[in-house]
């Protein structure tokens, strides 16, 4: 997994490419926290333009953010799912309780 | 049910860098064996997340624990027919795995944890589990869908 971020006003994109599983997602959990506790960025969306596989570890790490997320009253938010991810999201029945666009302008629109 | 010589023997480590090898060898299998692209990607989850878990699990997050995966083509019987599917089996020398916990944690709860047992048990047709000589043995079933009848056949 590749994970860069780009910062902008009031957000932050993070463009995460390959595969997110148990070796990778500390990593991109590490990231998302990082960017809400310690930024304190009141927006973090997620690219997932780039994943072409999530398992429950990935999925563990965006609920981890979410709930950050919700208690410091920021927002996450995703776009870009594909298949695969849209599947596993969907498998966890946790699909509803994620902000997600279709693209990065709807993402990035207030 | 009869079985075949495995199509597939692999003899891993408890590192999780080797899950996307895994994943890309069993892709590659289920694909080869007349699997639809959703049942491709529900074979390999759930042999990824069953992985997981022992690597997690079974042996603590300690790398360098032997894993074996065993892919084989059988047949089982069901509604009077015999079916073609494919049949895994994992085995671990970790702890043993509580058999209760296989039914996984309500998903009404919004938090981080404990999906792994339900998207395999969600993704195969048969999960059983068994103990047995200090090893902890998987077995995974996915049946091959019957083919539609082509019109006017």
């Amino acid at each position: 997994m590749e994970i860069s971020a780009r910062r902008l006003d009031n957000m932050t994109i993070f463009d995460v490419r390959g595969d997110v599983d148990l070796a990778s997602s500390p990593e991109l959990r590490k990231a998302l926290l990082h960017e809400l506790r310690e930024a304190r960025v009141p927006r973090v969306i997620l690219n997932l333009k780039g994943v072409r596989y999530m398992d429950s570890s990935g999925v563990a790490s965006l609920v981890e953010g979410l709930k950050v997320s919700r208690d410091l009253k920021a927002r996450l938010i995703l776009y870009g799912l594909n298949t695969t991810v849209r599947e596993v999201l969907q498998l966890s029945k946790l699909v509803k309780i994620f902000e997600i666009y279709e693209n990065e302008e709807q993402a990035v629109s207030p | 049910m009869s079985r075949s010589s495995p199509l597939l023997n692999l003899e891993l480590q408890s590192n999780p860098e080797m899950l996307c090898v895994v994943r890309h060898a069993l892709g590659q299998l289920a694909e080869t064996l007349g699997f639809s692209s959703a049942e491709c990607r529900a074979v390999v989850l759930a042999v990824d997340e069953a992985l997981t878990n022992i690597i997690k699990h079974a042996y603590g997050g300690e790398q360098g624990h032997p894993i074996r995966a065993l892919f084989r083509r059988i047949e089982v019987p069901r509604d009077g027919n015999q079916r073609k599917a494919l049949e895994i089996v994992l085995e671990d020398r970790g702890k043993k795995i509580d058999h209760a916990k296989w039914c996984g944690r309500p998903l009404e709860e919004v938090r981080p944890g404990g999906l792994g047992l339900h998207f395999i048990n969600e993704c195969m047709d048969a999960v059983e589990f068994r103990r047995k000589f200090g090893k902890n043995h998987l077995r995974l079933i996915k049946l091959l869908d019957v083919p539609k009848p082509e019109k006017g056949v």
